[in-house]
């Protein structure tokens, strides 16, 4: 006997559960029209890879992620495809979103199929990528990657795989059904994960209230090295943290996930979906989806096509419009309302109530909290469901985020048992949805302002520098003051000159003998003026591109329709760009040492031009500067937002006027030092 | 076909706070029985009397407030108060006294801090605390004698003297209560000596002891439907138990064990007025420790105390403590090495 732990709270609802059991999964059949939505698991939406009116064939790849976290969709059938629109999907907003709308054709011509035969001679990130490509999405509710899931990071060993079949929640039975008749594909799929995680222990979870099921899937899973495990029933036992708790004792950290602990849960739909992607190269197209409540005649579980309407399924089932008054998309304690019946099933949609008034009554009005803490004792993960419930009411919600708001798995016991019938896990929602917009503009106020201070410390910083280099350059000028002065002052204790006009005509010859070193002195400084002229011509195609390019990304973001020709001009201003420095490459002499040479005596043989040049540069510069902060700034007021960009410019043109700068003082320094040499 | 758009959960425990309250009534006539048998009609006058003033008081307090006065009516809270009352005021307190006690704890401990759920005390300890401080003759000399129905003032004779005041007939069926009279006499006499006065009877206190039995039972009843939780109880009846053991064990001194738990309104207490989930702690362990200090002050409060009995007193006391409790106790958290203490961004 496997030892077995409990968690705390917990509840017994009425299960209605025998209503859809009672018959074996039926096909549903095939619908007028499919509808696909091109989310159905977390992360990226897929994008279509198909135009309306193509054919596509069963099983073909109609919708994929190119970019970021996601699965691929695919044609549940062969047939037209007849728009890509934004339909009612099944979401809890009730929004709509991007659907692929897919016609049948009515002859269900599958696509071509690589079955894998024996997937132990392929390597594992082989058959991940097989997993990823058929689509597949863990079925039990949250839809998160499967093979994300099953690639956990390096250091985080699965040393636990758990099948989750204890399917907890009120009149679901799509699970129990599965496990009755699919227990073979089941263990098949559980198998292949198991390969992959190779995990010491794999173990089947089932509640005692499946006896069928446990039954099935012992006979499947004799032989091999996954154990069937009987939980006893009790209400969120197929919580994923509770039924690591009950299986293994321990708990999954707070923010963190099953993998820290060596564990990881696995839906039972998602071990059939991944046995026939491997086994039969199919890719998820069904499911099986329990139909049930009081408003349908003939109850039970469907496999469905993914993008059968729910009302398709639902007259199927003997729908009875007249008698509902709630649509249920999941079971009764945590599924959410459906607004139109006209939504599509998709990878999760285990479950679909059609409830009447008598079987889940409209709430009594909410009244006031009498604190009695029945929600406490149901809790099953130990929070203090009253007091978050007041500090949620009283938008107290760092006390609420104290109190582990986040932990919350909103299991809705703590509502089930509120003798004041108040909505609690609404208030839960709604509270951790205003923390979560708070926090995401605290980021965004914090990241502008650390921004902000880095620049602030980087203008500090060269500021500094800028300082120090000058303070060494001016050292190691007085340092060559003396030497030559020492030199002059040897030459004179020598006896080769006797006075001061001697040891300056020692300094002259010394100077000449520089000069000689460095190429002619006339043509290297035309060539250096030359090299001016084009870095000159260099610099004001960059600025042009510069504010070209600016023009472009404006023009995108509000959708102008110039954006063609600004391309264009871009795209022109880079050649001009490049050609310019093709130009200035070659006018440069090859070598770094050679060209510093020339740019010194271009810079000593036209001394004052140059310096009212580079004075009214840098005059330039620092207007330009300027206006563009009085921009920034006017920016940041108002909140446009093009202040990142501006932010750039401002930047770039600090460090132009601080070249100027520099330029400059060079410039000055030499004269200086010409002049008092 | 209209489609009602709700949040989940969808099912839900038809256990309302009315049904809730109306369990906790029943709950608490095996007491009222054992009262009505023991001392007379008037516990039974009294709890009709006091039921009908808190009703009338929540319902013009509501009116006032502007609130729907039947949605709260029908949540049964305010005749749980009067309830309360009339089970732990004297047999033969006057209608007047009932009247304050009942309209104080309705318009000052509950309307007036919000209503229901928002009271942060007993508002029934609030009435009878009140009461017991203003009119302490009245509150100590109405107690009725311990003799079975047939003995006692026959029922108009009763309303007689609750609604009339004939002080001088009522002498005749009074008695202090055994608790008081052991109190007071164990200064000057010897257990034995004391024990020989007829309110103790042959047991422990003669008629005290089967009403004490009489509310334990419905308060079993009671955690049996888990519209309570033990620890209040338990604690509260544990930390009685230590603190007379530990300081009590000498009965020429103080008053023995048997008459902490099965005289006065301990059971009545311990189950049905510390259990009140509005003024109560709320984590497991902050009702021990709730629980625990309220047995302890009794104790306290009984023996070195001015009062006989000390059940509101206690309870009041607490009912302070229970927002400091609440945030030192909250339970560990799944996932969570510590439970997370005290209030955000301070010490603890």
């Amino acid at each position: 006997m496997t030892q077995l732990w409990s968690f705390p709270g917990g509840l017994h609802p009425a299960e209605n559960k025998h209503q859809s059991t009672a018959r074996p999964i039926r096909v549903a059949g095939l619908p007028e029209r499919l509808v696909l939505p091109l989310q159905q698991h977390i992360g990226e939406p897929a994008e279509p890879v198909i135009e309306p009116g193509d054919h596509v064939l069963k099983g073909q790849k109609i919708a994929d992620v190119t970019a970021g976290m996601g699965v691929p969709v695919h044609a549940p059938t062969s047939g037209t495809i007849t728009g890509i629109e934004r339909l009612p999907v099944p979401h809890p907003s009730g929004m709509p979103d991007w659907c692929i709308v897919l016609e049948p054709d009515g002859n269900d011509t599958w696509c071509e199929l690589n079955p894998i035969a024996d997937y132990r001679a392929l390597d594992r990130e082989a058959i991940l990528g097989r997993i990823r490509d058929a689509g597949i999405s863990g079925m039990g509710g949250a839809g998160f990657p499967t093979n994300i899931k099953l690639h956990p990071p390096r250091d985080r060993k699965v040393s636990t795989l758990i099948l989750n079949g204890a399917e907890c929640e009120p009149y679901i039975t799509a699970d129990d059904m599965a496990m009755r008749e699919r227990a073979d594909e089941i263990q098949k799929g559980l198998r292949i994960m198991a390969w992959i995680l190779r995990p010491e222990r794999c173990v089947v979870a089932i509640e005692d209230n499946k006896p069928e099921a446990i039954e099935a899937m012992r006979k499947a899973t004799e032989g091999t090295q996954s154990e069937v495990v009987v939980i006893p029933t009790k209400y969120p036992s197929g919580g994923e943290k509770q039924l690591i708790q009950i299986l293994t004792g321990m708990e999954v950290p707070s923010g963190g996930i099953p993998a820290d602990i060596g564990v990881m849960c696995q839906n039972v739909g998602t071990a059939i979906a991944v046995a026939r992607a491997v086994y039969r190269g199919e890719p998820l197209i069904s499911r099986v989806t329990t139909i049930t409540g009081a408003g349908v005649a003939d109850p039970g579980n469907f496999d469905t096509l993914l993008g059968t309407p729910v009302r398709f399924l639902l007259d199927q089932a003997g729908f009875n419009p007249e008698r509902i008054n709630r649509l249920i998309l999941g079971g009764p304690m945590m599924g959410y309302t459906l607004e139109d019946p006209s939504v599509p099933v998709v990878k999760t949609s285990n479950c679909i109530i059609a409830a009447t008034e008598s079987e889940l009554p409209t709430p009594e009005p909410e009244q006031p909290c009498i604190r009695c803490a029945m929600c406490a004792e149901v809790c099953p993960m130990e929070l203090l469901p009253q007091q978050l419930f007041w500090h949620a009411k009283a938008q107290d919600f760092d006390r609420a985020e104290h109190l582990n708001l986040f932990d919350c798995i909103e299991c809705g016991a703590c509502a089930y048992v509120c003798p004041s019938s108040i909505p609690l896990v609404q208030y839960y929602r709604y509270a951790k949805g205003e923390i979560r917009t708070q926090h995401a503009e605290q980021i965004k106020a914090d990241r502008a302002r650390e921004r902000f201070e880095a620049r602030q410390a980087r203008l500090e910083r060269e500021q500094l520098e800028k300082e120090q280099r000058r303070q060494e350059r001016a050292r190691a000028a007085a340092a060559a003051q003396e030497k030559k002065e020492a030199e002059a002052r040897q030459a004179v204790a020598e006896g080769d000159a006797t006075d001061e006009r001697s040891a300056k005509a020692a300094m002259v010859q010394q100077a000449l003998a520089r000069k000689k070193k460095a190429p002619a002195g006339p043509q290297a400084a035309s060539e250096a003026a030359d090299v001016d002229a084009l870095e000159k011509q260099l610099e004001q195609a960059r600025s042009k591109l510069e504010t070209m390019e600016n023009m472009l990304e404006e023009a995108r973001a509000g959708g102008a329709d110039n954006v063609d020709k600004l391309e264009r001009a871009v795209a022109k201003n880079v050649d001009r760009v490049k050609r310019a420095e093709q130009a200035l490459a070659d006018a440069r002499p090859t070598t770094p040492e050679a060209s510093g040479e020339a740019a010194d005596t271009a810079s000593a043989s036209q001394d004052k031009p140059d310096i009212a040049h580079l004075e009214k540069q840098l005059t330039q510069a620092r207007d330009k500067l300027e206006t563009m902060r009085g921009m920034l700034d006017e920016a940041r007021d108002s909140g446009a937002n093009n202040v990142d960009k501006l932010e750039r410019a401002v930047a770039k043109n600090e460090v132009r006027v601080q070249r100027a700068e520099e330029a400059l003082g060079e410039a000055r320094r030499q004269l200086e030092t010409e002049t008092g040499a | 076909m209209t489609l009602v758009q709700q949040s989940s959960p969808h099912a839900r425990r038809a256990r309302s706070t009315s049904r809730v309250m109306l369990v906790v009534i029943l709950a608490s006539l095996p007491g009222l029985l054992a009262q009505t048998l023991f001392f007379g009609w008037g516990n039974l006058i009294n709890v009709v009397w006091c039921v009908l003033l808190a009703l009338a008081a929540e319902a013009a307090m509501l009116t006032a407030r502007g609130k729907p006065v039947r949605f709260f009516l029908k949540d049964n809270t305010a005749a749980v108060t009067g309830l309360l009352l009339g089970l732990s005021l004297p047999q033969f307190a006057p209608w007047w006294v009932s009247a304050v006690a009942v309209i104080s704890a309705i318009v000052l401990a509950k309307q007036l801090y919000g209503g229901l759920g928002t009271n942060p005390f007993n508002p029934a300890m609030v009435g009878y605390a009140l009461v017991l401080v203003a009119f302490p003759v009245a509150m100590t000399t109405n107690w009725a004698e311990p003799a079975m129905l047939a003995n006692a003032p026959g029922f108009g004779e009763t309303l007689n003297i609750v609604f009339t005041g004939q002080q001088t007939t009522v002498d005749a069926y009074t008695m202090a209560t055994p608790l008081d009279e052991y109190k007071h006499k164990i200064a000057t006499h010897t257990a034995v000596e004391v024990l020989q006065h007829p309110t103790f009877g042959a047991g422990v206190a003669r008629g005290w002891e089967w009403v004490n039995g009489a509310f334990l039972l419905g308060g079993l009843a009671l955690l049996a439907l888990r519209i309570i939780t033990w620890h209040i109880p338990v604690s509260f009846l544990v930390a009685l138990s230590l603190m007379s053991l530990a300081f009590g064990a000498n009965e020429d001194q103080y008053a023995p064990l048997s008459l902490h738990l099965l005289a006065g309104g301990t059971m009545l207490g311990a189950f049905f007025i510390a259990t009140d989930p509005v003024s109560a702690a709320t984590s497991h362990q902050g009702k021990l420790i709730y629980g625990a200090c309220i047995g302890i002050l009794i104790y306290v409060i009984r023996t070195w105390g001015n009062y006989p009995d000390a059940v509101a007193f206690s309870v009041l006391l607490m009912n302070f403590a229970v927002p400091f409790i609440d945030h030192y106790t909250p339970p560990r958290t799944y996932g969570h090495h510590k439970p997370r203490r005290g209030i955000p961004g301070k010490a603890g």
